[in-house]
C-alpha cells in the first residue's frame, strides 16, 4: 500500500489549486441547475398539455434558452474564470525560490537554485516551505511530459528545447503527489514523484542536508559501495563524496531519505532497492536502465545495504 | 398505361440489377456500398468497443496485471484511433453514401465508383491498422501521435502504420466527402430549391466541406512526421530547429473539428427523426441550419484549447476560451430547435428511436456543460489530460453521436431491410446502454478530478480512485451488453417476419417514398418538389411517383442515370450517364493502398511502383468510365423536359469534384506554409544567416515557366474549342514542356544552393515545399497527357472537352501554389533580412 497523503485536485493545499477547485464547484453546481432546466423543458415538451403548441413559445424557446440564455450565462463565466488568469499566470515575484525540473524517460531529474549558494541536485522528490511562491523552471530531456502536482495547482507541459514555467504556491503543509500528465511512452503510469511542503526551517535543514555530500558507509554498505562502483552503476549515476559522478540517472547522494523508489513505483526500503535492481523492467518496462539480475543475492544484500544508507 | 409501365419498371431493373455471384462485390450502386460501408464501420465499433472492455479490465483493481504496459499503450492507442477514422468518420460517410440520394430522390450519388473506391479502401487499409495488434506492431503514441515521442523515441513499424494507414484512410474520406458535397449541391431533384434540402443534407454538406478543410492539416502534418521518421527531415526535432509544437497545432487544426464532423452529422439524424415522431415540420429550419454553419465554422477557431498547458501567453488563453465557449451557443440552438418541435407537435410516443434521441440528448447536454468547464483555461490547467477528459469526450460523442446513430438505426432500418428492429430487444438494449454508459463514465469526471491522469496502463492504490475505476468497468461491461442485444437484434434471422408497411414510421421526407424493401433504382421516377416534407405536403405524391408522372421513369437505353440540377435553385441541367458495376475500383484501392503499406514498411521503391501502376489503373478507370460522348447530345427526361447528356465545365459534377478537391489539396498547401512563418516565429536564427539556398534566381525562374505552362493550358482549351486541332496540340505540348522545365527550376534552387534536408529544419522545410508544389506539376503533367491522349483517340472533340476543362481548372490551382511556394521559399528570406 501507498501511504500517499493526496493527489487529489479537490483537496487543496496551494493557492492555484484553491482557486480552481471553487471555480469547478461552482462550475458543477451550475451545470447541474441548467442540465436540470433543460432537462425539465425536454420533459414538458413531451407531456405537456395543448397550451405548449404556441409558435410565440416555440421561438421563445430558441431565441432565450438556446441563444440569450447561453451568451448571458457564458459571458458571465468568462468573465469569473478569465480574472483567474493572470493570477495564475503571474510571473514569480524575484527573490523566489528557483527550482529546475526537467522530465525524462520516466523519472525527474530536479535541481533546487537557490540564490545564495551551489544548486541542489536530487530525483523524483521536491520539498518545498509552505506559504512561498516556487518558480519552477519546467524541461524535458526526451519527450514531452506534463508536470502535475494536482493539490497545489494545474500542470504545465515539459518540451525538449522549450523551456516553460509554473508557478506554486503551498498553502499547507502535508506530504502530496505529482505525477506526469502528458503520455511519455512505456511506463508514463509510473512516473509520479514525492511532494512534502514543511514549515521553512524545516525545509531550509532539509536543503542543507541535501547539499552535504554522501555519508561515508561502513560494513556491509561499504561493501555495497565497492560493488556499486565495480558494477559500473557510476557511469550513470552521481553520489557526492564518491567517484560516482554520472549523469545520465538519478543522483543517488541521498537515494536512502527518498519517501519512494524509482519515481514513485516503489516504497521506500532494502526490498523495493533489491526489487529494482534486480528486476528493473519488471517494475518499470521500457526503463534505460539495464537490470542486474546477475548479481548474487548477498551482493544485492550490500547494494541495498548501501543506497538505503544514503540518507 | 399499365404495360408501359411494366415494361419501364422491367428496364430500370435491368439497368440498376445487382450482379450476382462473386461478382457481386462489383457493384457500385450506393444502396450495396453504403451498406457494406456502414456494416464495416459498425464492425469496427465492435472491435474498439472490446479494446475499450480490454481496459476496463486491466483498470477494474489497483496494480492491474491483465495487460503489460506496451500492450494497454497500443489498446488505447487503436481504442482512440479506430473510433475516430474508422467508425465515426466513415458511418457518418457511410450513412450518408446510403440515404443523401434516397432524400434527394436521385438514382445515385454523381461518383458510384468513387463510393466504391472509397469503400475498398477504407476496407484495406481497416485490416491493416486493426491487425497489426494482433502482431504485436500495433502504434503506440496515443491517437494524438505527439512527436519527439512517435518520431524518435519508438522504433518499429507502429508509428509509421498509423502515419500511412490513416492518411490513406484520411484520402478516402475526402474522396467520400467531394462526393457527398458534390451530391448534395448538384443531385437535388428539380424544385428543391436551397431552403427546401431536408436538414440532414444540409448537415451532410456542413460536415463533408470541414471534412475538406480539417482533414488537410492533419495529412500535411503526417507528411511531416512520416518525412522524418523515414528519412530523418528534422520538422519536429528541437536539436536542429524542428519544433514538436508544431504537430501539436496542425493535428488539432484537424482534431478539434473532428469532433464537430462527428457530431453534427449524428443531430442530423435526429432532424430527420424528431419531426417524424411529432409529426410536424421541425421547428426554426433555418436557426438549425445556419447553427450548423456556424459550429462549422467556429470549430475551426477552437483547436488551442487542447493545447492550454503548453505555455502560451494568457491573451491566447483568453482569447481561445471565449471562441470555445461561443460555440456552445450554435448547438444550444439546436437542442432547442428540436425540443421546440417536440413541444409544438403531437406527443410522441416511446418508441426505440425516440428512446435513443431523448437518452443521447440527456447525455449529450452533460458533455456540452462539462465541455463548456473545460473550455475555460483556468480549470483546464488542473483537468487537462486527466479522466475528466475521457469523462467529458465519452459523454460528447457517446451522446451525441452512438446515441443518435443508433436512433437512426432503429428508425432506418426498414430502408435497408425491409423490416424493422425488434421494439422490444431495442428497448431492453437502450436500457442497458444508458444505465451501463453513465454507470462507466460519471465516475471518470470524479477520479480525474482526484488526480487520476489520461493514458495510464495502471495505478496505485489508496489514492480514491478504486472504487471509481470498478464502477467505470462493470458500467462499461453492462454497456457491452447493450450493444450486444443491439448486434444481435440486426443480426438475428427475420425470414418469418412480414416486410414492413410503406413509410412505417408516417415521415415526410423523400427517403421514405420507396414501397419496402426499396428497389435498386432507388426511386421510381425523380419528383418535382416544392416543400420540405413532399410525403405530408405535396397532394398524391406517391401516386404519381410510383406512376412514373415525374423525371426520368423509364431506362430506354437500359442505363443508370439521374437527373442533374444547378446548385441554387436546383433546375435541370443534365441527364448525368452513371457507370455501372466494376473492378477496377479494387485494383485502384489496391495499387494506391499498396503505396500507403509498402511505405510503412521503408521499402519505398516497391512503394513508388504500386503508387505509379495505381495512377495508371485510375487513368484506365477514368477512360473507360467517365467522359463518353454520348450518341445523341440530348435526351427527353419526361414531363417535356429534354436534357443534355453531356455537359462541361461548372455545369458539369465533374468540374465540381476537381474544385472542390483541390480546396483541400490548397489547405493542406497552407498547412505545410503555415509551418515555415510556425518555424520562423520559433527560431530566432531562420532562415539560419548564411544559408544560400534556395536563392532568387532558380525559384523565379521555375515560377515565370510554371506560369507560362498554365497560360499555355489555358490556351489550348480556347484552341480546342476552336476546333483548332494543330494549335491545341503546339499549346498543350508546350504547356508540359513549360511545366517539366518549370517543375525541375523548382527542385534547382534548393539542389545547386546545396541545402541539406537532413541538417536543419530550414533546408527541409524549404525542400518539402518545393516537392509539394513539383507534385502538382507532375499531376498537372499526368492530366495534360491525358488530355493529349484523349483527343488523339477522339474521346475528346472541341464541344466535348470536360476533360480538358478539369485539367484547365486544375492548374489554376497548380499556378498559385507554384506562385505561392516561390513567394515564400524565394520572397521571404529577402524580407526576414
Amino acid at each position: 500500500m501507498h501511504p500517499w497523503l493526496s493527489q487529489s485536485a479537490l483537496s487543496p493545499a496551494g493557492r492555484g489549486a484553491e482557486e480552481i477547485a471553487e471555480l469547478f464547484w461552482r462550475m458543477t453546481g451550475a451545470a447541474s441547475v441548467i442540465w436540470l432546466v433543460v432537462a425539465a423543458l425536454a420533459v414538458w415538451a413531451v407531456v405537456g398539455g395543448p397550451a405548449k403548441a404556441r409558435p410565440a413559445a416555440q421561438r421563445a424557446m430558441i431565441v432565450w434558452g438556446g441563444a440569450v440564455a447561453p451568451t448571458v450565462a457564458l459571458g458571465a463565466l468568462l468573465a469569473y474564470g478569465l480574472s483567474l488568469l493572470p493570477g495564475l499566470l503571474a510571473a514569480a515575484p524575484p527573490g523566489t525560490l528557483k527550482v529546475s525540473v526537467v522530465g525524462e524517460q520516466w523519472w525527474w531529474r530536479v535541481r533546487y537554485l537557490p540564490a545564495q549558494g551551489a544548486p541542489v541536485e536530487t530525483a523524483n522528490e521536491i520539498r518545498l516551505p509552505v506559504g512561498e511562491p516556487v518558480d519552477f523552471e519546467l524541461r524535458s530531456a526526451d519527450v514531452i511530459h506534463s508536470f502535475w502536482i494536482p493539490s497545489l495547482g494545474g500542470k504545465m507541459d515539459m518540451f525538449p528545447g522549450r523551456p516553460t514555467r509554473l508557478v506554486l504556491k503551498p498553502t499547507r503543509t502535508g506530504r502530496f503527489r505529482g505525477v506526469c500528465a502528458e503520455y511519455c511512452g512505456a511506463s508514463h503510469a509510473l512516473m509520479a514523484f514525492d511532494v512534502l511542503v514543511l514549515e521553512k526551517p524545516e525545509f531550509e535543514r532539509w536543503l542543507a542536508a541535501q547539499r552535504r555530500p554522501a555519508v561515508e558507509p561502513s560494513g556491509t554498505a561499504a561493501e555495497g559501495r565497492d560493488l556499486f562502483l565495480a558494477n559500473g552503476c557510476a557511469a550513470c549515476h552521481a553520489i557526492r563524496g564518491t567517484e560516482a559522478a554520472g549523469v545520465i540517472g538519478p543522483d543517488l547522494t541521498h537515494v536512502g531519505g527518498r519517501l519512494s523508489l524509482a519515481a514513485g513505483a516503489l516504497p521506500p526500503g532494502a526490498d523495493s532497492l533489491k526489487r529494482w535492481i534486480a528486476k528493473t523492467h519488471e517494475v518499470k518496462p521500457g526503463a534505460l536502465m539495464p537490470h542486474f539480475a546477475m548479481l548474487p543475492p548477498e551482493e544485492l544484500d550490500a547494494l541495498a545495504a548501501y543506497l538505503e544508507s544514503l540518507k | 398505361m399499365n404495360e408501359l409501365r411494366e415494361a419501364q419498371e422491367k428496364r430500370l431493373l435491368k439497368a440498376w440489377e445487382t450482379p450476382k455471384g462473386w461478382r457481386y462485390w462489383s457493384e457500385v450502386n450506393n444502396t450495396e456500398v453504403g451498406v457494406w460501408y456502414t456494416a464495416t464501420s459498425l464492425f469496427f465499433l465492435l472491435y474498439a468497443g472490446v479494446l475499450a472492455l480490454l481496459m476496463r479490465i486491466q483498470l477494474a483493481r489497483p496494480d492491474g496485471q491483465f495487460l503489460d504496459a506496451e500492450t494497454y499503450n497500443q489498446i488505447f492507442t487503436v481504442h482512440g484511433s479506430v473510433m475516430m477514422f474508422l467508425f465515426a468518420i466513415p458511418i457518418f460517410e457511410s450513412i450518408a453514401v446510403i440515404f443523401l440520394p434516397q432524400m434527394l430522390g436521385a438514382r445515385d450519388l454523381p461518383f458510384p465508383r468513387l463510393s466504391a473506391f472509397g469503400y475498398w479502401c477504407f476496407l484495406l487499409g481497416g485490416i491493416f491498422l486493426c491487425g497489426s495488434l494482433f502482431f504485436d506492431a500495433a502504434p503506440r503514441g496515443g491517437w494524438f501521435m505527439y512527436p519527439p515521442l512517435t518520431s524518435s523515441y519508438q522504433d518499429g513499424i507502429g508509428a509509421d502504420i498509423w502515419l500511412l494507414g490513416f492518411s490513406f484512410i484520411e484520402i478516402a474520406a475526402i474522396a467520400a466527402a467531394v462526393e457527398l458535397i458534390v451530391g448534395t449541391l448538384k443531385c437535388r431533384p428539380p424544385g428543391m430549391r436551397i431552403n427546401l434540402i431536408p436538414l440532414y443534407a444540409w448537415y451532410v454538406l456542413v460536415a463533408a466541406a470541414m471534412v475538406l478543410f480539417a482533414f488537410p492539416p492533419l495529412i500535411a502534418g503526417s507528411m511531416l512526421l512520416e518525412v522524418e521518421r523515414a528519412f530523418g527531415w528534422p520538422f519536429f526535432d528541437p536539436a536542429r530547429g524542428g519544433d514538436p509544437l508544431l504537430w501539436q497545432h496542425l493535428f488539432w487544426l484537424f482534431g478539434h473539428p473532428e469532433v464537430y464532423i462527428i457530431f453534427l452529422p449524428s443531430v442530423a439524424l435526429l432532424a430527420m427523426i424528431v419531426p417524424t415522431f411529432a409529426r410536424r415540420p421541425i421547428v426554426g429550419y433555418t436557426w438549425i441550419v445556419l447553427s450548423a454553419v456556424g459550429t462549422g465554422f467556429l470549430s475551426f477557431g477552437l483547436w488551442v484549447h487542447h493545447m492550454y498547458t503548453t505555455g502560451l501567453p494568457g491573451v491566447s488563453l483568453a482569447l481561445f476560451s471565449a471562441a470555445s465557449e461561443a460555440v456552445a451557443i450554435p448547438t444550444g440552438v439546436q437542442i432547442f430547435c428540436l425540443i421546440a418541435t417536440v413541444a409544438a407537435g403531437r406527443r410522441p410516443g416511446g418508441s426505440v428511436p425516440m428512446l435513443f434521441t431523448a437518452g443521447g440528448l440527456a447525455v449529450f447536454v452533460v458533455g456540452g456543460l462539462t465541455g463548456v468547464m473545460l473550455a475555460l483555461a483556468p480549470f483546464d490547467f488542473q483537468a487537462h489530460d486527466t479522466f475528466f477528459v475521457v469523462g467529458h469526450f465519452h459523454y460528447v460523442l457517446i451522446g451525441g453521436a452512438l446515441f443518435p446513430i443508433m436512433a437512426g438505426l432503429y428508425y432506418y432500418f426498414p430502408l435497408i431491410d425491409g423490416k424493422k428492429l425488434s421494439d422490444r430487444l431495442g428497448r431492453i438494449a437502450f436500457w442497458l446502454m444508458f444505465a451501463g454508459f453513465n454507470v462507466a463514465f460519471l465516475p471518470m469526471h470524479l477520479s480525474g478530478m482526484r488526480g487520476m491522469p489520461r493514458r495510464v496502463f495502471t495505478y496505485p492504490a489508496g489514492l480514491g480512485f478504486d472504487e471509481l475505476n470498478l464502477a467505470s468497468s462493470v458500467g462499461a461491461f453492462i454497456l457491452a451488453a447493450g450493444i450486444a442485444v443491439i448486434t444481435w437484434d440486426v443480426l438475428r434471422p427475420k425470414r418469418s417476419e412480414d416486410v414492413s408497411e410503406r413509410n412505417p414510421w408516417g415521415a415526410g421526407t423523400l427517403e421514405w417514398l420507396p414501397p419496402l424493401p426499396p428497389a435498386t433504382w432507388g426511386v421510381r421516377s425523380i419528383p418535382e418538389i416544392d416543400s420540405r416534407y413532399p410525403l405530408w405536403d405535396q397532394p398524391d405524391f406517391e401516386r404519381h411517383v410510383d406512376e412514373g408522372r415525374f423525371y426520368l421513369p423509364d431506362a430506354d437505353e437500359v442505363r443508370r442515370e439521374t437527373i442533374v440540377t444547378t446548385v441554387i435553385d436546383a433546375r435541370p441541367v443534365q441527364c448525368l450517364q452513371l457507370p455501372g458495376p466494376s473492378f477496377i475500383t479494387h485494383w485502384a484501392a489496391l495499387t494506391i493502398g499498396g503505396f500507403f503499406i509498402f511505405g510503412t514498411f521503408g521499402l519505398w521503391k516497391t512503394a513508388l511502383l504500386s503508387g505509379a501502376i495505381g495512377i495508371g489503373v485510375v487513368a484506365r478507370w477514368l477512360w473507360t468510365g467517365s467522359a463518353h460522348i454520348p450518341a445523341r447530345a440530348e435526351k427527353d427526361v419526361g414531363l417535356g423536359l429534354s436534357l443534355p447528356l453531356y455537359v462541361s465545365g461548372p455545369d458539369s459534377v465533374g468540374w465540381w469534384a476537381v474544385f472542390i478537391t483541390m480546396l483541400a489539396v490548397a489547405t493542406a498547401t497552407v498547412s505545410l506554409l503555415f509551418g515555415y512563418f510556425f518555424y520562423w516565429t520559433v527560431n530566432d536564427d531562420f532562415p539560419p544567416r548564411g544559408a544560400a539556398g534556395p536563392g532568387v534566381f532558380w525559384p523565379c525562374l521555375a515560377a515565370a515557366l510554371l506560369l507560362g505552362a498554365w497560360a499555355s493550358t489555358m490556351l489550348s482549351r480556347r484552341l480546342n474549342r476552336r476546333d483548332d486541332a494543330r494549335g491545341f496540340y503546339a499549346a498543350l505540348t508546350g504547356a508540359m514542356a513549360l511545366g517539366i522545365a518549370g517543375a525541375a527550376a523548382l527542385l534547382a534552387g534548393p539542389w545547386l544552393t546545396g541545402l541539406e534536408p537532413t541538417n536543419g529544419v530550414y533546408p527541409a522545410i524549404v525542400w518539402l515545399l518545393a516537392c509539394w508544389a513539383g507534385l502538382h506539376v507532375l499531376t498537372g503533367l499526368i492530366m495534360q497527357a491525358y488530355c493529349l491522349a484523349s483527343r488523339l483517340a477522339g474521346r475528346m472533340t472541341a464541344r466535348h472537352d470536360m476533360d480538358l476543362a478539369n485539367t484547365e481548372l486544375f492548374w489554376h490551382f497548380a499556378a498559385l501554389t507554384a506562385l505561392a511556394t516561390v513567394a515564400v521559399i524565394a520572397g521571404f528570406p529577402l524580407a526576414a533580412r
